[in-house]
């Protein structure tokens, strides 16, 4: 589907989904190097979130669907990761800014600027053990992507993938932010639970934006958008 | 799990309600969103005191709230940060107009989420600092860490604040007073027996029968290493050692010498602690000059003490002395 407005609804419908459907295993992530609340609190701010674009208007931009969810987040996520989502999402928005749909361009401007507010919030580096190793391959694979003439699609899922390797490879590494960071090299063979929520959020955009390329799943796609309402 | 609740969801909810039924001459509990404040408040002409974080640490920050010492409290879920809406109700709520000090803990989401409720304030006209308190000597590599955690000393910076804010001081003058008090201030703690997070159900880690974590934060982070249990005096020794020689603290300086129960740790025990505290202190020609001894700053039932060291000068001890009343904390008045 064109990255519009229905997209945009759809992606948060399926990070909700996917967020539920990994809750247990966000936790189970975070009780290793965290407190194991990582789960928990991204599903009660998803669940916000599908309420507040609930609300907005059937023509909502992406860029204001984006800006609604960015604010359910901060109120209801609580610990690092409210702020910290809420913060890229919110610079999302800024980016897509009142555009009806995104182009493969507008879609590496608004991972990079989700990126620069989770650093900028966070004031983590790539290496630190923290969902910015997902999000800084994101934005590159997004970039090289558009670059070589892709679809939005294609540019999502190759984003998403780029995250998916990030979260994975940040298990050998010594956490340097967060709580994870007091476990010194302890932390040692798990994953940031952060950095893997990133990652299943961006496949949420990328499956969304997938949902509705053929013709009969395009309908599908628009009646599970119009759902959400 | 054994605890005391109805529903391991509404513990927040419950206890809160308690408290501020049974403190009622002191403080005003709200709903929606969910803060403590002063029952006068706002205070008119008086610079205003805010904290708060995870729930499970009373009565820090609740019972800290009151004349002399806390303006406002925001309380998350157990060991979960509030998020900025609460934060910035509460610092709304007591604003007289002489601005608003945030004081807190160094812990990431604690962190992010004052600072986020900060800069929506600052955006309604109102004027905050902020105060991070990092008093816990047991994070040794705090450039590669997310940097020393905010414990029991943070009680130290609310009193002390607090009191030069009811004699007046303008939030320059508070602020900087807070973080003179959080310079001086350092601390470290020991596990003996992890707490349950009550919607979590088991302990938040496990400790063998002989063994100790030496340098555990508030919520029952790993500290400087797990090393076998030894007795009281060989613990506070092994506490004491790292907080003296950090700041360091040499002979003939005057402290608080303040001994924290965790909350599952009897004060007959905090007092052993205190004793042998006392003896070192007195070898090395450190002065305690005041003492707090009890169960202020805790982590659920987590079986632990902390010790806490603030060397004062003259114009601290005099606001640590200074009135105070709230439901925790009461003398002078």
């Amino acid at each position: 589907m064109a990255l519009d407005s229905a997209w945009s609804r759809e992606w948060m419908r399926r990070a909700a989904d996917v967020i539920s459907e990994n809750r247990a295993e966000l936790g189970a992530l975070d009780r290793e190097i965290g407190d194991g609340d990582h789960g928990e609190n991204l599903e009660r701010g998803f669940h916000a979130v599908l309420e507040k674009i609930g609300a907005l208007d059937g023509d909502a931009t992406p860029g204001a669907v984006l800006k609604a969810a960015a604010m359910a987040l901060v109120s209801t996520v609580g610990g690092a990761s409210g702020p910290l989502y809420g913060t890229a999402l919110l610079k999302a928005a800024d980016a897509a800014g009142d555009a009806a749909s995104l182009d493969s361009a507008a879609v590496v401007a608004v991972i990079t600027a989700a990126r620069d507010g989770v650093v900028l919030r966070g004031k983590a580096e790539s290496g630190d053990k923290t969902m910015v190793d997902a999000w800084t391959p994101a934005v590159d694979a997004a970039g090289k992507a558009s670059e070589a003439g892709k679809s939005p699609a294609e540019v999502l899922r190759a984003a998403a993938d780029a995250a998916a390797a990030g979260a994975k490879a940040t298990e050998p590494l010594v956490a340097r932010k967060g709580r994870a960071s007091y476990l010194g090299e302890r932390a040692i063979g798990h994953r940031d639970p952060g950095a893997q929520s990133t990652s299943l959020l961006l496949a949420a955009a990328a499956d969304a934006a997938e949902a509705g390329t053929g013709g009969a799943e395009a309908g599908a796609g628009a009646a599970d958008a119009s759902e959400a309402d | 799990m054994k605890k005391l609740i109805n529903d391991p969801h509404a513990v927040v909810a419950e206890s809160l309600a308690g408290f501020g039924a049974a403190h009622g001459d002191i403080v005003t509990v709200q709903g929606e969103p969910q803060y403590i404040v002063r029952a006068d408040a706002p205070v008119e002409g008086k610079v205003a005191l805010v904290s708060g974080g995870g729930s499970g640490h009373e009565p820090l920050h609740g019972g800290f709230v009151g004349r002399g010492m806390l303006d406002a409290a925001v309380p998350g879920d157990v060991f979960t940060s509030p998020t900025p809406d609460p934060i910035l109700a509460a610092t709304k709520a007591v604003d007289s107009g002489k601005g608003v000090l945030h004081i807190v803990k160094n812990y990431t989401g604690d962190v992010l989420n004052f600072e986020t409720a900060a800069e929506f304030a600052s955006a309604d006209s109102i004027e905050v600092r902020s105060v991070i308190v990092q008093d816990d000597v047991a994070v040794q590599d705090s450039l590669y860490t997310a940097g020393r955690r905010g414990v029991a000393g943070t009680l130290v910076v609310e009193k002390v604040a607090g009191a030069a804010a009811e004699r007046g001081d303008d939030l320059e003058g508070v602020t900087a007073i807070a973080e003179r008090v959080s310079s001086q201030t350092r601390s470290m703690g020991v596990a003996l027996h992890a707490g349950t997070v009550p919607y979590a159900g088991v302990p938040g880690f496990e400790l063998p029968e002989d063994e100790i974590e030496l340098g555990v934060g508030i919520h029952g982070e790993p500290g400087r290493a797990r090393v076998p249990l030894e007795n009281a005096d060989a613990i506070v020794d092994k506490l004491l050692e790292p907080i003296v020689s950090d700041l360091p603290y040499a002979s003939g300086d005057r402290v608080l010498l303040f001994v924290n129960g965790m909350g599952g740790t009897p004060l007959s025990e905090l007092y052993i602690v205190y004793r042998r505290a006392a003896e070192v202190l007195a070898g090395k020609g450190i002065e305690v000059v005041r003492s707090l001894v009890g169960s202020f700053v805790t982590s659920l039932e987590m079986q632990g003490a902390s010790i806490t060291l603030t060397r004062f000068d003259d114009e601290m001890l005099e606001l640590w002395d200074a009135p105070v009343h709230t439901a925790a904390l009461r003398w002078g008045c």
